[in-house]
């Protein structure tokens, strides 16, 4: 029988208070960007803004809670821009959204920072562990996000990249569930040399932790390739965006290919205020498995198909709800 | 098609020195007096005894004084700064039926922007920008350039929950532009200026953008000026097919990364008339007299004279209103002194 679990891919929007105070605590230009060494009324700002969002997860009644990764200025960037082995440059684009982060040049081979491991270890204080789920950037993504004046070499440059990943789980609490985002495997897929060493970038962040490892894809369908050296990297969790409107090619891969025994699903959009109902999102799911009927997952997320932060934080809430409440009705019902 | 109309001529300013004559105007936004902003903050406080008439009457003050700032530099066609504005976006939606707002969302670091949902089909309610033109109209001495939103970047930076795809609600969109385009020209309004921000970050779109713009211009008169504004981004993803635009001018953002781009123009087919940016909005230095010249020149290798005009970059409202003025100003000069040099054959 699955188990079926609401979650978030965290990067969560900062409550609207926290927004006007650490903007009048920090300032609003690029040097103001969090580097780690943020003052104690910032410091304690965050950590009552991760109360809230912990709170708020709890309300809505999600089977796995984040920490929000309120501090996360430069998005799924941040575990490189706060590395003091990265110069960070100018404001680029952040996908193809209407958000910017400073772009990071990996300058020497990164150490771990224990920035992520702390905020972790403070929602450890805040959550009970057996429900909390960690987020971080995939090698592929934090690969694509910055640029290597490192080693020069771009299979080499994500397994340094999946080192760091894990060095900075090392100190983490006990996580139920790690999210590995992948958004890049989506919007600039990964040619063959670097596909075959999926399986062996994913281990290396793997094995720093004890949780199950999901890798999260979204802002459409993978191609069939990626999807194929995907299964192929025996990750125990895989996630797909089923509220992109090529979703019919996420179906078709998962069909002809398979997933992961784990499955995730981006059930809810991230980037639109439109809440869609529990009951529409119950349909959404019997939709996929529908037309997957040999699927038998052992656990079944259910979240946000991108990070919220795009979404103003009333209406984020409101998806949290309806994503757990959709979970809960999937557990009484079966999928 | 590029409109077939001539319609440059009634902006000539009748004390204009030189035959030859480059159409100098701005972009919109224009940095705003420091009291303004003091007022605005305090609007909501009632100790501070800002209401809605002090508050009006600070507007009508600040555009008063920003029109009057640009006809002093000596521009042919003026603008109020946008003092009534502060978003490009909220302004125009909080106009709009079928918006709604729901709070801040994040662009970058700690800055925000009240992105707005479309929950249900738009529809025009009342005019947009009629009253500030017309009041703008009245201080001026000068013709009054008119910016507004265009309807892609309207659509694209909201959230859209009730239309199908994002063209859908561009055409909408479009179609309540055109109305308040038509009331503007009912108005006197003679130069509008249509944003489109949006374009350049997704410039595979520049077909919904033609649909929506040929929706704009239906039944605007020839004698109106219609232009097209697009921020920086990579133009030879929208070049040549904007020739194809029912508009007058295309005006673009060049001068801060030293013109690497003109290149993409310079077909010898480039159709509307070129407005070109020819001072950095983001940049606080000042650029000299002849830097400026220089940069005219370059328009010059798309179109002739009589097909140029000159402007900043984008808005100015990001510099310090000193180096904006300083900016117009030296502009202005390099512009006319660009035009005695054609006078004499020098160019």
């Amino acid at each position: 029988m699955t188990e079926t679990i609401a979650t978030t891919p965290g990067l969560f929007p900062l409550p609207d208070w926290a927004k006007t105070r650490l903007g009048r605590l920090k300032g609003h230009q690029k040097h103001d960007l969090i580097d780690g060494s943020e003052s104690a009324e910032v410091l304690e700002t965050y950590e009552q803004a991760r109360g809230e969002v912990i709170d708020a997860q709890r309300d809505a009644g999600l089977g796995r809670i984040v920490e929000g990764q309120l501090r996360w200025d430069d998005m799924l960037a941040h575990p490189l821009t706060i590395n003091p082995a990265v110069e960070t440059g100018g404001i680029v684009r952040y996908y193809d959204n209407n958000n910017f982060y400073r772009h990071p040049t990996v300058t020497e081979v990164p150490s771990p920072t224990g920035d992520i491991a702390a905020d972790l270890q403070r929602a450890a204080q805040l959550a009970p562990t057996q429900d909390l789920q960690a987020v971080l950037p995939g090698p592929i993504t934090l690969a694509d996000l910055s640029a290597d004046a490192c080693v020069n070499d771009t299979v080499e440059f994500h397994h340094v990249l999946a080192e760091l990943l894990a060095g900075e789980l090392e100190d983490a609490p006990h996580i139920e569930t790690l999210y590995l985002l992948e958004p890049s495997l989506v919007t600039a897929p990964p040619e063959e040399d670097l596909c075959v060493e999926l399986e062996e970038l994913y281990a290396t962040v793997a094995t720093a932790t004890d949780a199950e490892v999901v890798v999260h894809t979204y802002f459409g369908a993978l191609s069939e390739q990626t999807h194929v050296y995907l299964v192929d990297a025996d990750v125990a969790g895989m996630g797909v965006d089923i509220v992109a409107d090529d979703r019919e090619q996420t179906i078709y891969n998962a069909g002809e290919y398979g997933m992961a025994d784990v499955i995730a699903l981006g059930l809810t959009d991230g980037q639109n205020t439109l809440v869609e109902s529990t009951p529409t999102l119950v349909e959404r799911v019997a939709w996929v498995f529908d037309q997957l009927p040999t699927a038998d997952p052992t656990r079944l997320y259910l979240s946000t198909n991108t990070e919220p932060f795009y979404l103003p934080v009333s209406k984020h809430r409101q998806k949290l709800a309806a994503v757990a409440q959709a979970a809960a009705e999937l557990t009484e019902v079966g999928i | 098609m590029a409109r077939d109309v001539d319609n440059r001529e009634q902006f000539r300013p009748a004390e204009h020195p030189n035959d030859h004559f480059i159409l100098t105007t701005v972009v919109g936004s224009y940095p705003k007096p420091t009291w303004l902003n003091r007022i605005r903050d305090h609007q909501d406080d009632a100790s501070y005894g800002v209401d809605a008439a002090a508050l009006s009457e600070a507007y009508d003050d600040a555009a008063r004084l920003i029109t009057e700032e640009h006809q002093h530099c000596g521009l042919d066609t003026v603008v109020d700064g946008e003092m009534r504005r502060e978003e490009m976006v909220e302004y125009f939606a909080e106009r709009i039926r079928g918006y709604e707002f729901n709070g801040p969302v994040k662009v970058w670091g700690h800055n925000y922007f009240d992105k707005p949902s479309v929950t249900e089909p738009v529809q025009y309610d009342e005019p947009w920008l009629v009253d500030e033109f017309r009041f703008t109209d009245a201080v001026a001495d000068r013709p009054v350039k008119v910016p507004i939103t265009g309807p892609y970047t309207l659509a694209s930076w909201s959230f859209n929950e009730a239309y199908d795809d994002i063209a859908a609600l561009t055409y909408d969109l479009a179609d309540l532009v055109n109305e308040e385009v038509a009331a503007l020209v009912d108005a006197g309004a003679r130069y509008v200026q249509i944003d489109e921000p949006a374009l350049a970050t997704t410039p595979d779109d520049h077909a919904i953008v033609g649909g929506a713009l040929e929706r704009i211009v239906d039944g605007i008169p020839d004698a109106v000026r219609v232009g097209l504004h697009v921020c920086y981004g990579d133009y030879s993803r929208i070049y040549p097919e904007i020739n194809d635009y029912p508009i007058d001018e295309f005006d673009v953002e060049l001068c801060n990364d030293g013109y690497e781009q003109i290149g993409v123009f310079d077909d010898g087919a480039f159709a509307p008339d070129l407005a070109l940016g020819v001072v950095d909005v983001h940049d606080t230095t000042v650029e000299s007299v002849d830097q400026i010249i220089e940069n005219i020149t370059q328009g010059l290798r798309v179109v002739g004279p009589e097909r140029l005009t000159v402007s900043p970059d984008c808005g100015l409202k990001l510099l310090p209103r000193e180096v904006a003025r300083e900016k117009m100003q030296n502009m202005v000069t390099a512009t006319r002194a660009v035009e005695a040099r054609l006078d004499r054959g020098e160019l």
